[in-house]
């Protein structure tokens, strides 16, 4: 019974959000309508579901002692403070609250620094593992740098055949390779909804089974 | 000939500090010292801006989804800014949502600095919606009725109390979507929006994330793209007003340039000190 409760809802929502394109009635609609807010109400739910898993990860950090524990308080006073800040501080709606300038006086400059570290370190592996050792490899250096110095103005005026064969880069070889993964990916995700609606993929419930 | 072996080797093993810091004065350097390199439009581009161009004086608004982070900010801030100036100046509406939660503040402070440079007021011209959590469920829920998941604006007004909200229903009162994203958002919209409603969806993405749109792009499904920083600087050329997205392009070719040619040292360096030490091997 356990098993056989969740495996059957699962069934008739699935079967339903399939088949409800097809039946153009208003009750069909209404019901698609109602099952939409269900499942967006469902999902905000993992936001705290993941709150939680934050919480009790960094609490057993502190709680053990354990040697990077600076970083799990730094992480509860963050968390704390915008939690804080975002659902009682007076003025949290406003477009200049605390809130929001925590958030674009603190988070967007750590955020915007750390992904820009990356360019430092692509430079630097290029230099030392882009090697032209194999057919392939030098096939992907060569696309590559083609790529690189046709999405950039420099390459328009190094040659106007660089853009040219960027597009064709871009809309020939590496459309047919999207092409290809995105059509395996869609009839793998078609076969595992349907594996999940008829009970054979168990996996979501939990159990390992 | 050894001592040229000696050199490459030494050459392979520079201090990465070395490349650390020519990215750095690459990236400084032309801000300053600006080069004016040209943009050229590819045609993703002037298709997305022509969609833009098509919407009416006062009539239906565009929707526009910004959904990147500070992390993606440099590339896809410049698109918003100038999607966002396009809008305005042509008297158009747009009404402004994320669905990232670290989106809101990016839209947020997006649609203020561009309506208050063009003058645009809130409530008749633009509204900001805010974010909601559950991606493909807020995307076919906006296409039922926008007030079933926005029943109130980003400031808890609700939407009917909302002006320019007076007759937006659904995806069949937005003639055009826009999605800013630095994840997989704008792909769903493709998959939710257009798929089901039919609502015409158009895309600005970072350059690495392009190439997966490119199969949509072909397909129709998507109106137009912008592929990161060069495609925002494409979007100001076309708007008539540089901004940090052609600026940015100067160092982004430098950028590029030095990348490739330490590729081809890279290479140099390794194929001399291999070529030499299996002739020393041959040698001996």
């Amino acid at each position: 019974m356990r098993r056989r409760v969740p495996l059957t809802l699962c069934f008739i929502a699935g079967l339903f959000m399939a088949v409800q394109y097809f039946i153009p009635h208003h009750n069909v609609a209404a019901a698609y309508e109602r099952l939409l807010l269900w499942l967006q109400t469902l999902l905000a739910f993992a936001f705290l579901l993941g709150t939680v898993s934050l919480i009790r990860v960094h609490y057993h950090k502190v709680r053990d002692r354990a040697p990077d524990r600076g970083f799990s308080i730094v992480m509860f006073v963050g968390l704390f403070l915008m939690i804080g800040l975002g659902f009682f501080h007076p003025s949290h709606h406003a477009p200049g609250s605390p809130f929001n300038r925590m958030f674009l006086y603190v988070q967007v400059p750590i955020e915007a620094t750390m992904f820009s570290l990356l360019a430092f370190y692509i430079a630097s592996a290029a230099f030392r593992a882009f090697r032209a050792r194999t057919l392939e490899a030098t096939l992907l250096l060569v696309a590559a740098a083609i790529v690189m110095l046709g999405r950039v103005p420099i390459g328009d005026m190094i040659s106007a055949r660089i853009p040219e064969a960027t597009r064709w880069i871009l809309e020939v070889p590496n459309l047919a390779a999207k092409r290809g993964i995105m059509i395996g990916v869609g009839l793998g995700m078609m076969a595992t909804a349907l594996k999940i609606m008829l009970g054979i993929e168990r996996a979501w419930m939990g159990g390992g089974d | 000939m050894a001592s040229v072996t000696e050199f490459f080797e030494k050459f392979l093993r520079i201090d990465r500090r070395w490349i650390f810091l020519a990215i750095a004065i690459a990236v400084v350097v032309p801000f300053f010292l600006p080069l004016g390199l040209p943009v050229v439009v590819t045609p993703p581009v002037q298709r997305l801006y022509d969609a833009v161009e098509e919407l009416e004086l006062g009539g239906p608004p565009l929707l526009l989804s910004i959904d990147y982070t500070p992390a993606t900010s440099p590339e896809l801030e410049p698109m918003s800014t100038a999607i966002l100036r396009h809008v305005f100046r042509q008297d158009a509406r747009v009404i402004v949502m994320t669905l990232h939660p670290a989106g809101y503040g990016m839209a947020e402070s997006a649609i203020l600095a561009a309506a208050e440079e063009e003058g645009a007021e809130y409530g008749e011209d633009f509204c900001f919606l805010g974010f909601q959590p559950g991606t493909s469920a807020v995307i076919l829920g906006l296409g039922v009725n926008i007030s079933n998941v926005f029943p109130e604006d980003a400031y808890g007004t609700p939407l009917t109390e909302i002006p320019m909200m007076e007759g937006i229903r659904n995806y069949d009162d937005i003639p055009l979507l826009i999605s800013l994203a630095g994840w997989s958002a704008s792909e769903a919209w493709v998959y939710y929006a257009h798929q089901p409603y039919g609502q015409r969806v158009g895309g600005g993405v970072t350059a690495v994330m392009a190439t997966d749109l490119y199969p949509y792009l072909d397909s129709g499904q998507l109106v137009g793209l912008l592929g990161g920083m060069r495609g925002a600087a494409e979007y100001e050329e076309l708007i008539g007003q540089h901004g940090s997205g052609v600026r940015g392009m100067d160092s982004q070719s430098v950028i590029h340039l030095i990348i490739i040619i330490l590729i081809i040292l890279g290479n140099l360096a390794y194929f001399m000190t291999r070529r030499q030490r299996k002739l020393a091997g041959e040698g001996t």
